[in-house]
């Protein structure tokens, strides 16, 4: 068995899961993700990712949320 | 008894005040259309009760302005109607939780209650109301359903005393009452939600935009030209035309003829040129100007509410990245194409100072309101459809350089995108209608009464010659920049009280094409017209509308003196 991997949203492929492992962004980041109900655990699927460092698609349950490219590299995702 | 309507963004909470309260609102598909809260009153038994909107929030701990508007109110309202998209329960409880931990009466509207079935999510209302306490009453807001139910149930409305909590367990509470509740089963993908993917890839995404804003563009002057041809312009032509003429015979000649029906211009009343009261003054509104707000708000409102609006957002970040902007703020500049009042306003849902100074400022000076533009469609249009597309290709061009210089220039952060995208839904015929009737009488009831002040105070002037005096020092400006004749600064005056007026100014002015174009390029840019104005000192603050005031009087010179020596 392969040790599961761990990459950014930013870096991670389209149409991977993966659970929220943890995020190196600020305070403030950390709350707004966090009132989205992104969280740590959460797990999640990547739907998109726009060219030009454009922001970065993702579902968890029924909620579908964009975020911006250097946020989305703040956030760490194990992969399945 | 001040009863507030609660919950996270884009949850139905303006369908339910519109239902409880008889009021209409403007309702949309995207998170943020409520960004200031909107009042009215319901009766509750005897008692007459206020009920306000409240704006969309995820959490008491705000973290935007418009969220810590949404908390200052929670301190003012005596019970809490927690209103929760069911699809998404898990994420709207978090909120639901931080409420019940404040000492006031709280009942939950459960809505988008038949969308749960759609999705294959099972939710045990019974055994959430044991976990939470309070009532529960599951709504469809937009059918109605339950909405009686959910009035009738205020009053048992309870405080639930939840103690206060950190996040991390309110998370573990919400995980342990889903498990207990919620039940999904598996189920095929729609092909809404397929084209919901589709529309925010890359390729996909961008075709479809494209798309999209082709058709819009296309129905809204099919539906504005038609109108105008088959019904308000015969209506004048053919009905209106000999009343005015009685009328005109009647009255003789003097001012008071100049005023009420205009001047004759060879032999004829003209309706664009003749500017009084009766002629120009209602054909202005009602023929050329009302045919372009219907259709445009018609357009604009069904984008809305098929929630497409967010997903164009995002296939725009990047581009607007490049003026300090987030993908949002593409949400005011369409705002915008109607009114750029609303527009103003709404640069308040982007997150920075920065951004919404350049949000307020590039949209006040590139982006002409549908008033304007249906203007621009009839007068410069009438010399060939490529003169409208240069006036569009410079705003194009002026909204780019001046966006890159801005970003530079304005100090502060521009954060990053960050929005909920929610799924597309068919337009609902009732909220769309609801809301071009909104605006269309906005239109007529804010335009009117300025148009047709305006034209008396124009003729007023003009009788006792004060433009010829304004006319002559304003010469090298006009004249010499703008390459128009002395004349037309009495439109670019005008163009402050509203810009449709002040284009149908130009018409007696026999302009060429390339002055009527320089003509309604700057009436776009120069300054805002009294209402965006206000709006801007509101919203900007005295010395940053100063300084944007500044950015656009210069741009508006540099650009039309720029368009004098090109063209």
């Amino acid at each position: 068995m392969s040790e599961k991997t761990e990459t950014t949203l930013g870096m991670m492929r389209t149409g991977d899961s993966g659970v929220v492992s943890h995020m190196t962004g600020g305070r403030n980041m950390i709350n707004r993700l966090d009132a989205l109900g992104i969280r740590q655990g959460k797990r999640i699927i990547k739907l998109s990712s726009m060219f030009m460092k454009g922001p970065v698609t993702i579902k968890f349950d029924e909620v579908q949320v964009a975020i911006g490219y250097r946020m989305a590299n703040k956030i760490v995702i194990k992969l399945d | 008894m001040k009863i507030l309507l609660m919950g996270n963004p884009n949850v139905g909470k303006s369908v339910i005040f519109s239902r409880l309260t008889g009021i209409q609102v403007i309702a949309s598909n995207y998170p943020g259309t409520t960004i200031n809260y909107t009042q009215g009153f319901m009766t509750i038994g005897q008692e007459k009760a206020e009920i306000i909107d409240v704006p969309g929030t995820y959490t008491l701990e705000p973290t935007s302005e418009v969220e810590q508007i949404a908390l200052n109110m929670l301190n003012t309202g005596d019970v809490v109607i927690n209103v929760i998209d069911a699809t998404k329960l898990e994420r709207n409880l978090y909120l639901t939780l931080q409420l019940l931990e404040r000492n006031i009466p709280v009942i939950i509207a459960l809505n988008m209650w038949d969308d749960t079935k759609h999705r294959g999510i099972n939710i045990d209302v019974e055994k959430l109301k044991t976990y939470l306490g309070v009532p529960i009453v599951p709504t469809v807001a937009l059918t109605g359903q339950g909405i009686k139910e959910l009035a009738e149930s205020i009053p048992k409305a309870v405080s639930a005393d939840f103690p206060v909590s950190t996040r991390d367990s309110r998370w573990t509470s919400i995980g342990n009452i889903i498990d207990h509740v919620q039940a999904i089963t598996h189920r095929h993908h729609t092909w809404l939600e397929r084209l919901g993917d589709a529309s925010v890839k890359p390729i996909s995404g961008g075709v479809i935009a494209l798309v999209v804003l082709a058709i819009s563009f296309i129905v809204i002057r099919f539906i504005g030209e038609g109108l105008i041809r088959y019904v308000f312009d015969p209506v004048f032509q053919n009905l209106w035309m000999p009343v005015l003429m009685r009328i005109s015979d009647f009255i003789g000649g003097g001012l008071l003829h100049d005023i009420i029906i205009g001047r004759i211009i060879g032999g004829d009343i003209s309706f664009l040129e003749s500017f009084g009261l009766l002629s120009s003054g209602l054909y202005v509104p009602f023929a050329m100007v009302l045919p372009y707000i219907v259709s445009f708000y018609l357009v604009l409102g069904l984008l809305e509410d098929t929630g497409y609006l967010p997903r164009l957002a995002v296939l725009m970040d990047s581009v607007m990245h490049r003026f300090g902007l987030h993908g949002y703020a593409i949400i005011p500049a369409l705002l915008g194409f109607g009114c750029n009042v609303p527009a103003v306003m709404a640069t308040r849902i982007l997150e920075s100072k920065k951004e919404q100074f350049i949000a307020a400022t590039l949209i006040s000076i590139a982006i002409p309101c549908a008033a304007l533009q249906a203007m621009i469609m009839g007068m410069v249009g009438s010399h060939g459809f490529q003169y409208v597309i240069i006036v569009y290709g410079t705003l194009l061009v002026v909204w780019i350089i001046l966006g890159v210089i801005l970003k530079y220039m304005v100090k502060g952060y521009s954060p990053e995108l960050l929005i909920e995208i929610p799924p597309y839904r068919l337009p609902p015929w009732r909220t769309v209608l609801q809301k071009l009737r909104i605006r269309s009488y906005g239109f007529l009831v804010e335009a009117i009464p300025i148009i047709l002040g305006a034209i008396i105070v124009v003729n007023i002037l003009y009788s006792l010659h004060v433009f010829d005096a304004i006319a002559n020092i304003t010469a090298p400006v006009v004249t010499g920049i703008l390459g128009l004749p002395k004349d037309a600064v009495t439109a670019l005056v005008v163009g402050f009280l509203r810009k449709d007026v002040a284009l149908g100014l130009m018409a007696p002015l026999a302009l060429s094409s390339k002055q009527l174009v320089i003509g309604s390029v700057f009436l776009a840019m120069s300054f805002p017209c009294i209402a965006t104005f206000v709006v801007l000192l509101r919203q900007l603050g005295f010395v940053n509308m100063l300084k944007s005031f500044v950015i656009m009087i210069s741009a508006a010179l540099i650009t039309g003196g720029l368009l004098n020596i090109i063209l």
